[in-house]
């Protein structure tokens, strides 16, 4: 099999953490069984990861999708992320982001190039079918480039 | 505690039960049974049958009198009502003072002060990301901070609950101020909120964490410190909060709490402590949820709990000991960000059961914590609910208003029943220090919180506006962008912080820092080497708080958490 067979063929990987200074993680762990259940690969890190180490693991892992789970203001730091993975030449991952993210910071977030935020009460198979077409969408994204 | 049903010659009883039974089967669509979060089937219908007169002394007895289980004062509410503690942080110093002063004129009698998370996770204002910088709580990193943020109050006459976690900088700091405005010690009041390592091991948190046998250690030089110097202060803060909050039920919730208290209290001891002296220094904080029949349960089944653990564990003679004071909070967890108001609705109702459960001081939550770091609207709304449950609903005339339910002495036995049982788990496991390093807690409340999701998304569990009676044209308030601290406030912050350091005397703070690093290396309990003591003296020499953290972690280690997904 070629290596972009290969990558459309597997189950998505997605990468589940929280940056900057806050822990809380029953979202985070919730979200990562979650997408576990409906057959993706996840790698799930503790909280409190650098930008910098994210990206690392994202190569590493070559992942397609990057969550990331914020409830005390850490998702003031996305754009930065979004600007270490373009630079990295990761620019075809996807992230979503979800927590206690303020509706007014949202229009923000996504102009940085977070495709997706969700909030308190998300239901289950939204995430699901959103992550798991992002996957589909990086993987083609990476195919093609 | 038994199940047996009590004998009772009540004329017409039988009867009328089999007749209720029948009319009751014949109406209801009966598939399956209700049970609590904590897992015990609820009834339809509670009697004499499951509680009755004859177990009121062994059960309930008298406020203030073994076994507690009515309050642990004799006058309870009726004599003083609970303390509105409501947390406060945000910005640079300037704005908490303000924000605390905003509070007290509101009616509030105490202020938490909450810190950044800069501050949580150990580090000063010039070590993290400058956006992130007074988002979530005050930036205090020196005695020139703290000073600022109690500007204009005497810190003699105001219980100041602090939110600091080990190594207690913040409580030094403010010992240092004590001494700068010549404020005997022993007129500071309060109670370290986030003593509790353990909870921040079980429940990641954003709390700065020094590898489990340093915290360990550290914990127990902060009583003796205590002890010793501030009679006024309650240095261990047992948080269940953060287990419920966290995914455990509220049984689990209990137990785990009491476990972790049972080993401070082994820790204490073991140091040479005297039990009758520390014990009544001990709190506890707990989380209260919307399920509220099962939270009086708790709190009533917790107080009782506690008085026969401390008697029988710890040989307890001292009343005071017995008592099992506690810090409430309404569960942010239930609050929805799908029509925000209906909020103002849910914290009542949690206010309420942590009422009847007996707290002695009590935060209510903003109903717009779920949209954002609380609005000063919506911190008014909490503190006005709790006015309006005392004054307006008289909910504290009577004492322990709802014993002698049926359903809740019944309940109240089910729940005691259901926390040993999770209690003599981590008794087996080696007590909850080795049952954490072990990763068992953390295991249990993931488990439970990804149970009670799993009922929310089925349906099972009812969410009003989430699960059920959602808007299809959801009226939301108007989009709002998280609150920010002013940037240019921020950034001379910054530049006051950096003039501190320039203009303190080095080669006092070098110097202290090293009796600091020593102390840490010394045996635990060694005379002279309490890390503490060393703690407050670094704070007093003009160290700040990241630097007391930085020799810390290096001296001791860093507590990595456990990855449990």
């Amino acid at each position: 099999m070629t290596d972009t067979a290969k990558r459309t063929s597997r189950p998505p990987r997605v990468l589940v953490t929280k940056i900057g200074l806050d822990g809380h993680d029953r979202g985070s762990r919730i979200v990562a069984a979650y997408l576990r259940d409906a057959g993706m690969e996840v790698i799930y890190t503790a909280p409190w990861q650098k930008i910098e180490a994210v990206v690392k693991l994202a190569v590493e892992e070559d992942v397609d999708v990057i969550g990331v789970s914020s409830l005390a203001t850490d998702h003031l730091l996305l754009p930065d992320l979004m600007a270490a993975l373009g630079a990295a030449g990761l620019g075809h991952v996807r992230v979503v982001a979800g927590g206690i993210i303020p509706d007014g910071d949202e229009a923000e977030l996504l102009r940085a190039g977070v495709n997706r935020v969700f909030h308190p009460g998300s239901p289950r198979e939204d995430i699901v079918a959103t992550v798991s077409h992002l996957a589909a969408q990086a993987r083609a994204t990476c195919a093609n480039g | 505690m038994s199940e047996q049903p009590v004998q009772l010659p009540l004329p017409g009883f039988e009867s009328a039960r089999a007749e209720w039974r029948q009319d009751y089967d014949g109406r209801i669509d009966r598939d399956g049974s209700l049970r609590n979060r904590s897992g015990i089937e609820i009834k339809p219908l509670y009697t004499c049958e499951d509680w009755a007169e004859e177990r009121y002394m062994e059960d309930l007895g008298f406020p203030g009198q073994l076994p507690m289980t009515r309050g642990i004062y004799p006058s309870m509410h009726r004599g003083r009502t609970w303390t509105q503690r409501q947390l406060v942080g945000f910005g640079t110093p300037e704005d908490y003072n303000q924000r605390l002063k905003t509070i007290l004129a509101a009616g509030g009698t105490a202020g938490s002060l909450i810190p950044c998370n800069s501050v949580y996770r150990g580090y000063d204002c010039d070590e993290v990301e400058l956006p992130l910088l007074g988002t979530c709580g005050a930036v205090v990193n020196t005695v020139d901070d703290m000073d600022l943020c109690y500007r204009d109050i005497g810190i003699g006459e105001l219980s100041t609950a602090v939110n600091d976690p080990l190594p207690f900088t913040l409580l030094a700091l403010l010992l240092a101020v004590a001494k700068r405005r010549d404020v005997s010690w022993s007129r500071i009041t309060g109670t370290s909120n986030q003593s509790d390592y353990i909870s921040h091991f079980v429940a990641n948190h954003m709390f700065f964490r020094i590898a489990l046998p340093g915290s360990r250690r550290v914990l127990v030089d902060h009583v003796a410190f205590c002890q010793e110097h501030l009679p006024g202060w309650n240095p261990i803060s047992v948080v269940g909060q953060h287990m419920q909050q966290g995914g455990a039920t509220p049984a689990e919730a209990m137990a785990l709490t009491l476990c972790t208290a049972i080993q401070y209290a082994e820790d204490c001891r073991t140091r040479g402590m005297d039990p009758d002296v520390f014990l009544p220094r001990f709190t506890f904080f707990f989380d209260i949820s919307i399920s509220f029949f099962e939270e009086i349960a708790k709190l009533r089944a917790g107080r009782r709990l506690w008085q026969r653990i401390v008697r029988e564990r710890f040989g307890a003679k001292n009343p005071k000991a017995w008592r099992f004071k506690f810090h409430a909070q309404t569960s942010g967890v239930d609050l929805t960000r799908q029509q925000p108001l209906n909020n103002i609705a849910r914290v009542a109702v949690q206010a309420v059961a942590g009422i009847f459960g007996g707290l002695q001081s009590l935060h209510t939550d903003a109903y717009d914590e779920v949209l954002s770091v609380p609005t000063e609207e919506a911190a008014r709304i909490a503190i006005a609910t709790q006015n309006i449950l005392r004054e307006e609903a008289h909910l504290t005339d009577v004492i322990d208003p709802l014993a002698g339910s049926y359903y809740l002495e019944t309940l109240t036995n089910q729940m005691e029943q259901e926390i040993e049982a999770t209690i003599a788990r981590i008794d087996a496991a080696g007590g909850m220090f080795a049952a954490v390093e072990a990763g068992l807690p953390q295991d249990m409340i993931g488990k439970s919180a990804r149970v009670f999701q799993e009922k929310v998304d089925s349906g099972q569990e009812t969410i009003v506006g989430v699960n059920k009676y959602r808007e299809a044209e959801e009226p939301t308030t108007a989009p709002r962008p998280l609150e920010r601290p002013d940037q240019s406030a921020m950034e001379a912050h910054l530049a006051r912080f950096r003039a501190f350091k320039a203009e303190r005397s080095q080669a006092a703070v070098t110097a202290a820092l090293d009796t600091l690093a020593r102390a840490a290396n010394a045996a635990p309990g060694t005379p002279g080497q309490n890390v503490y003591e060393k703690v407050v003296e670094a704070a007093t020499a003009g160290a700040t708080h990241g630097e007391i953290c930085a020799c810390l972690r290096r001296e001791l280690g860093f507590g990595q958490p456990l990855v449990m997904p």
